[in-house]
């Protein structure tokens, strides 16, 4: 396969479910699911409406019956809900209990965070959400009954470092860890074996990135799912140690506050651009204390699902990228949550799982048992761009090229690389001046420092870096104890490095001036398109489209 | 992750032997007559008959896998010779253990049981369930006790009754009971994946579960003809039919191929 920008980029969007499968990611996509398989459902006494929207928008993922096994299932990871068993997750409800139908309500409404569930509030009608949450609960004759009671939560009795120390502490004591990790990134020493009750493989949640929390990632939502539990998966409830007189609910609420501190206090804004700060003297290694005073920057990253084989399942979330230089040196440091440092062969059964339960048409190397490591790989364009143009965001296409840095954890090291396409990967020979690497494994999370000159002997395939200028970059990343090799694994699109200026105030002026710019084009263009648009009106023309109407889906 | 409901097993047709009971199994005793429960043991005792018999094991012994208990020092320090994965665990006299036997099928709809007033315990000692394999009655008070000090959580995987995932940070006990019938309700703790345990939940008092000398007793039966079940979590269901006469005992042998 020698895929080039166009059929990389619309032409296999456009082939059956496949189209359809990638899709399923989106709600905009549910349309195109429903259209795949036969729509009639037996469920009767079920209200029409809420069939109707059920079959429309909700069974591409959780299948015609209702048993989370509709034709992009095969697809996901963690799995869409089998609603026959009615074992719910995100409760007000005891341990055990149904869930009361608000509680449906909500996860419709706003999804589930951390999986393919979407949030609907958008997409459809009130009453089309409280419909469908009627039909989801005739899956199953266990909500024949009276809805439970929510429990009574009470209210915070304050955070504060006080609090945060004791929930650091409790954490401990009542071994949190044991799954979550010390550092609370899903590393503990039980997360690899961990399953759900329908058998497939399921992680601890990483505490450092409450905005995946399934459930909602505050103070009160963390200390809920310690009351409820989180049916369904390992997650247990601690109620019956307060009620046992254990702990007190208070010791919950300083874990919740605990749990809450390891993650920024505002989900992280994906960056567009990641400045690199002129400083006198570079940072010598990973864990330099220099870095604590870098600005850091959040590349969100999601699984390779454009050209076969697709990984709909990537371990890492997102980087953060930071990134000085000193007029002669360039230095990243990319940092991300895994609870692997591959190749780990206490992860070789979760990654056995992983592939079980993932299609293998999409997975073609899944039974590959070979250790895989860790990689990540930055990417630029082989010379910084005068105009707009960039190359394919993908590793290139075989008429515009890019330069990779390529690390991986085993054997430990870095190489540059050109590359024309996924398949199409040169690496470059090392020289005097090439990239120069240094890793840290630290509880679940790589914190990789990659250093290279601004500029370097060979400039035919190596890019020249300049100061003062945008310069594309994007950022992709494997993790091998997830199976995750080739074109399995997470990538992110173009974003750009802007190395400040000597001198110069521009660190800041320049983007701002790149989006005015950008922003007076787009007008530009929207008032030319509606100006062509009127004329045609007037000329006879029986339709005439908006931008708006034309966005409409 | 079990064969109770899905591998039928390979059983040799057994001998009915009209006999007395050979007793030292695990008995399957309801509440005692004259309790304090609401419902009266339905079952005239002076009557009553009783169904004993033995699970052989057939074939070749499986080989137990080592358990590697070395992530959680309390735990492998309980067991000095080492631990090992008790899924099949076959006796000196070449009878099985952990085998649940109930009557499946024969008793009369009209029969209430009492519910037992005495509570089964389930205990998490040296990261290992006791027992491994047990029966409960609907509504009967199951003692979940923490005897390791450390954190278990235990959770119940049922398709007829509703779940529970108990966290259970020290030593502690926590009660919970079953609403229905079912058989059997996988128990297992997530933080130590080899920790397994099932339970068969039932309506009446006729269950037992075989241990060290691979025998069951069931006692107070009314006379009838009944399916007795056998179920192991590695080589799944068998029955046999039984009819007892009033006081009369007899003998059911089944046979497991391993």
């Amino acid at each position: 396969m020698s895929p080039s920008k166009r059929a990389m980029g619309n032409g296999q969007w456009a082939m059956g479910p496949r189209r359809a499968l990638a899709y399923c990611l989106l709600p905009i996509a549910a349309a195109a699911l429903a259209a795949l398989g036969p729509a009639q459902s037996p469920q009767s006494g079920a209200d029409d409406r809420g069939r109707a929207v059920y079959v429309k928008w909700c069974a591409g993922c959780h299948g015609d019956q209702g048993r989370g096994d509709g034709p992009a299932a095969r697809h996901l990871l963690p799995k869409p809900r089998d609603f026959t068993r009615a074992v719910y997750q995100i409760r007000t409800t005891a341990n055990g209990e149904l869930p009361r139908g608000a509680d449906l309500r909500r996860v419709v409404d706003d999804g589930m965070p951390g999986t393919s569930m979407p949030g609907w509030r958008t997409t459809l009608s009130g009453q089309d959400r409280e419909a469908v949450v009627r039909y989801v609960r005739s899956f199953s004759p266990a909500f024949a009954g009276a809805e439970p009671a929510a429990l009574d939560f009470g209210g915070d009795p304050g955070g504060g470092q006080a609090a945060i120390d004791s929930g650091r502490a409790l954490y401990r004591g009542i071994e949190c860890w044991k799954c979550h990790g010390e550092a609370g990134r899903g590393d503990g020493p039980s997360a690899p074996r961990l399953e759900d009750d329908w058998d497939f493989p399921i992680r601890a949640a990483s505490l450092t990135e409450n905005w995946l929390f399934n459930g909602g990632g505050d103070v009160e939502d963390i200390y809920r799912r310690l009351l409820t539990g989180l049916d369904g998966t390992p997650m247990p409830s601690f109620t019956s140690s307060v009620e046992g007189g254990q702990y007190a609910f208070a010791d919950l609420w300083r874990i919740a506050h605990y749990v809450r501190s390891l993650s920024p206090a505002e989900p992280p804004r994906p960056a567009d651009v990641v400045r690199a700060a002129l400083v006198a003297a570079l940072p010598a290694a990973p864990d330099d204390s220099a870095w604590a005073a870098v600005d850091r920057f959040w590349v969100p990253l999601v699984g390779q699902v454009i050209v076969n084989a697709r990984w709909f399942a990537p371990t890492v979330s997102g980087v953060w990228v930071q990134a000085v230089h000193d007029g002669s040196s360039l230095v990243l440091r990319v940092s991300w949550t895994d609870p692997s440092e591959s190749p780990d062969s206490t992860w070789n059964l979760w990654r056995t799982r992983v592939a079980a339960h993932m299609a293998h048409d999409d997975s073609a190397a899944a039974a590959d048992p070979a250790p895989l490591p860790d990689r990540v790989v930055v990417q630029f364009p082989l010379r910084v761009p005068t105009g707009m143009d960039r190359p394919y965001f993908l590793a290139g296409s075989p008429d515009e090229a890019v330069y990779l840095w390529q690390w991986e954890s085993a054997p430990r090291a870095a190489v540059e690389a050109t590359a024309r396409g996924l398949d199409a990967v040169s690496p470059l020979a090392a020289s005097s001046d090439s990239l120069r690497a240094a890793a840290v494994y630290d509880r679940g999370e790589w914190r990789v420092q990659l250093t290279r000159s601004l500029t370097t002997a060979d400039s035919t395939d190596r890019l020249q870096f300049v100061t003062g200028r945008a310069i594309p970059m994007a950022v992709f990343a494997w993790d091998g104890s997830n199976g995750e090799a080739g074109t399995r694994g997470a990538v992110g699109s173009w974003i750009s490095i802007y190395l400040a200026e000597p001198g110069r105030a521009g660190t800041f002026v320049w983007p701002l001036v790149m989006m005015l710019a950008t922003a007076g084009l787009v007008l530009l263009v929207i008032r030319r398109a509606q100006h062509a648009a009127r004329a045609a009106g007037t000329a006879g023309q029986s339709t005439i489209r908006t931008p708006d109407t034309a966005e409409a889906v | 992750m079990n064969a109770w409901k899905l591998v039928p097993l390979g059983t040799i047709a057994a001998l009915a032997l009209t006999g007395c009971g050979g007793g030292g199994g695990e008995s399957g005793t309801g509440g005692t007559p004259g309790s304090t429960a609401a419902v009266a043991f339905p079952v005239d005792t002076t009557t009553a008959a009783t169904i004993t018999g033995t699970v052989r094991f057939a074939g070749t012994r499986p080989t137990l896998a080592r358990i590697d208990m070395s992530e959680e020092a309390t735990c492998a320090g309980k067991h000095p010779n080492g631990a090992f994965d008790e899924s099949v665990v076959v006796n000196s006299n070449g009878t099985l253990a952990n085998v649940y036997v109930y009557v499946k099928e024969g008793l009369s709809p009209s029969l209430t049981f009492p519910v037992p007033s005495e509570a089964v315990t389930i205990n998490q000692d040296g990261c290992v369930y006791h027992p491994r394999v047990f029966g409960i009655q609907v509504g009967q008070t199951l003692n979940i006790q923490n005897s390791d000090g450390l954190l278990h959580n235990i959770k119940a995987v049922p398709t007829i009754n509703r779940p529970f995932n108990i966290s259970q940070p020290t030593n502690m006990t926590t009660t919970r009971t079953f609403t229905t019938p079912e058989i059997m309700v996988p128990l297992e703790c997530n933080v130590h994946s080899w920790m397994n345990a099932f339970v068969g939940v039932t309506n009446h008092p006729y269950h037992a579960t075989t241990g060290a000398d691979g025998s069951f007793t069931i006692r107070r039966l009314p006379p009838g003809t009944y399916t007795i079940e056998i179920r192991h979590e590695r080589y799944g269901a068998s029955t046999q039919q039984v009819t007892v006469g009033a006081s009369e005992s007899k003998t059911v042998e089944f046979t497991v191929r391993g």
